[in-house]
């Protein structure tokens, strides 16, 4: 597996074992501020130090205000700077703020959709449904809607109103924004601070799947772990219908990333920071450079959940178009929009006492427990749904935010599968037409842009997403409610 | 499917786990940024496939050479997501140091994009400074890079 592997580590991190499930990275050079901290079981931590990943958990553990542990999560891999798969809180005032520990595509998300559906209910139909979400649902390379455009007063609007300037378009249902991760709008978002470059990008793609690892599934319910919770998010039984989707902000959020980097880059000279890596470039929490990010984000982020959005409605249409009946005849209720890639302002408990922070989820899902606010109401007995996207054909998971996330991890959990094997080594081993044809023997339909993109997300190419959902499990940061099966993959 | 000596001693695609790792070369510097593009768009779809029948010129500027490969990077990409053009060929004619850094002047040749015409690969959503090298020699250049996809 030589050839899969990332770039080799270029530093010997010290590893601490805490126990099955947990490691330590101590303070051995002078500027980190805090241990690192990965949750992992011994085959994910041998996978880890094959690449960066220990290390740029270790340069995390560098930044200014940073509070008890730089957090990598069972899915961490090498990424720009931060691993993908970590958390990072500093403090609101003497702490930092770096896109880097957000990423490239500002929420990066996933959503659920549950049905009244069985799969016996929609075997008959399945491919023709497939089919009808592929048309409806713009994906691959430069596709778009022909009769969905947005004018840039409007895009303006979408990312400071959020899911609900669609919803009032007729785009969605009411329940639909209660159901997001900050009530699908969050606060703070100035269209002032977004460039023309990433307006431009954007205003062609809201509604866009975009290609890569971006997929939309109809799944099935395989297993049931936690039957009270998972009645309370509306999994009633084993066989169930679900439509999950995976996709972020498209090229609006890549360009608030790399406009900001650059802003950071300056401001870490201004600022006088000294960080291990460039690419964790930061600014203080109070700084004018900090706030504009932190507004442009919250644009991204909004752009993020409206694209899911409208494509929920396509989804929805859909079933219509197949079914010649209403949508709201099938459920089709929208389960939980988590984000995978943001920075939120939060109040943890750090030291003895309250503290604002800047949490940077980095390939992480927030995992908030029963009780706190953020949980929207009707789910606010049992915590959080935690929303984990396995990789094309494989399964994904439904787990539930815990108190204990509270103390470890700043309220968060793992975010996917991760990669095992590099895009060039994944075509090179499989053909999209072998993939296709072997998940059609399983039953499952598929309909993808490339078949190229078929042979690089194959399954192999994968960490086990079961492995992942089982660390977070054990660890206790987010506990097992759901096993989701595909059905149907739309790909782009 | 993939003829990985199509493009050689232009460019070539290294293993990495998650993204597009890319080497290009050139003689000068001005050749290796033409092949740099070249193999971001290659990422994309098949450039042998795409007519160098539309002409535009591009300029960019940056603080160094990393930004200004980056920010060249950038500059067709967002062409690409904004005016659907893809590009196949690409003549850097300067690549000069000014006061404020680097500056470059390129004619880049391609077309619309079309889906029935032209093979969907992978979408790229941004150049990267990750792992970006530089490596210039009396008698050639290398340019090494990511593209987050």
């Amino acid at each position: 597996m030589g050839e899969d592997a990332g770039r080799a580590p270029t530093l010997r991190v010290p590893l601490e074992k805490i126990d099955d499930y947990s490691w330590r990275i101590p303070r051995f050079r002078p500027g980190m501020q805090v241990p690192g901290l990965i949750f992992a079981n011994e085959a994910l931590i041998e996978k880890m130090k094959t690449d960066r990943t220990m290390e740029q958990c270790a340069n995390v553990a560098h930044l200014p205000g940073i509070y008890k542990n730089a957090i990598t999560l069972p899915d961490g891999h090498e990424g720009y700077g931060f691993p993908i798969g970590g958390v990072a809180a500093t403090d609101y005032d003497a702490g930092v703020i770096s896109p880097g520990g957000v990423g490239y595509d500002i929420n990066c998300g996933v959503r659920l959709l549950t049905t009244n559906l069985t799969e016996k209910d929609v075997r008959p139909k399945l491919a023709q449904l497939a089919e009808s979400i592929f048309t409806n649902v713009p994906s691959g390379l430069g596709s778009r809607r022909k009769d969905f455009t947005i004018s840039k007063s409007d895009q303006d609007r979408v990312v400071v109103e959020g899911v609900n300037w669609l919803i009032e378009k007729g785009m969605g249902w009411a329940q639909d924004a209660e159901h997001c991760e900050e009530q699908g709008c969050m606060k703070n978002a100035n269209p002032d601070k977004v460039s023309p470059t990433a307006k431009n990008r954007g205003v062609t793609q809201l509604g866009t799947l975009g290609s890569g690892n971006h997929f939309l599934e109809i799944q099935k319910v395989d297993k049931i772990l936690n039957p009270e919770t998972a009645k309370t998010f509306g999994i009633e039984a084993e066989g169930q219908v679900m439509v999950m989707i995976h996709c972020g902000s498209r090229g609006y959020g890549h360009q608030v990333c790399s406009d900001y980097l650059r802003v950071m880059e300056h401001a870490v000279q201004k600022y006088k920071i000294s960080l291990p890596d460039r690419e964790l470039a930061c600014a203080p929490g109070g700084s004018s450079e900090a706030r504009d990010y932190y507004q442009a984000m919250a644009c991204a982020v909004n752009y993020a959940f409206c694209n899911r959005q409208a494509i929920t409605h396509w989804v929805r249409q859909s079933f219509q178009q197949v079914y010649n009946q209403d949508p709201e005849k099938f459920g089709l209720k929208l389960v939980y929009d988590v984000a995978h890639n943001i920075a939120k302002v939060e109040t943890h408990n750090v030291e003895g006492g309250k503290k604002k922070v800047w949490v940077h989820r980095k390939g992480a899902t927030r995992a908030f427990p029963p009780g706190h606010v953020e949980v929207p109401q009707d789910y606010r007995s049992k915590g959080q749904p935690v929303l984990i996207p396995g990789s094309m054909g494989t399964s994904s998971w439904v787990l539930v935010g815990t108190e204990k996330a509270m103390d470890l991890s700043f309220g968060s959990t793992a975010h996917g599968a991760g990669r095992m094997m590099s895009r060039s080594a994944a075509k090179r081993k499989y053909w999209g037409g072998d993939i296709k044809a072997g998940l059609e023997k399983r039953g499952i339909v598929v309909r993808a842009a490339s078949s190229m993109i078929l042979a690089e997300e194959a399954d192999p190419a994968y960490k086990n997403v079961d492995v992942v959902a089982d660390v977070s499990d054990k660890v206790g940061i987010a506990t097992k409610v759901a096993r989701l099966v595909p059905l149907a993959v739309v790909k782009g | 499917m993939d003829k990985p000596n199509k493009f050689a001693g232009k460019f070539e695609f290294l293993e990495h786990t998650a993204d597009a790792y890319i080497a290009a070369y050139g003689a000068t510097m001005e050749e290796a940024l033409g092949n740099a593009a070249r193999a971001m768009f290659e990422v994309m779809t098949d450039t042998q496939k795409v007519n160098p029948a539309h002409r535009e010129a591009v300029e960019v500027e940056a603080e160094d050479e990393y930004a200004l490969l980056y920010s060249w990077l950038e500059a067709l990409l967002v062409k690409f997501e904004v005016e659907g053009m893809l590009f196949s060929k690409f003549e850097v004619h300067s690549f000069k140091e000014t006061k404020e850094g680097f500056k470059l002047k390129a004619t880049v040749w391609g077309e619309k994009f079309n889906p029935g015409k032209h093979p969907q690969k992978v979408g790229v959503k941004a150049a990267t400074y990750h792992q970006m090298e530089i490596i210039r020699e009396a008698d050639k250049a290398t340019l090494m890079f990511i593209l987050d996809i």
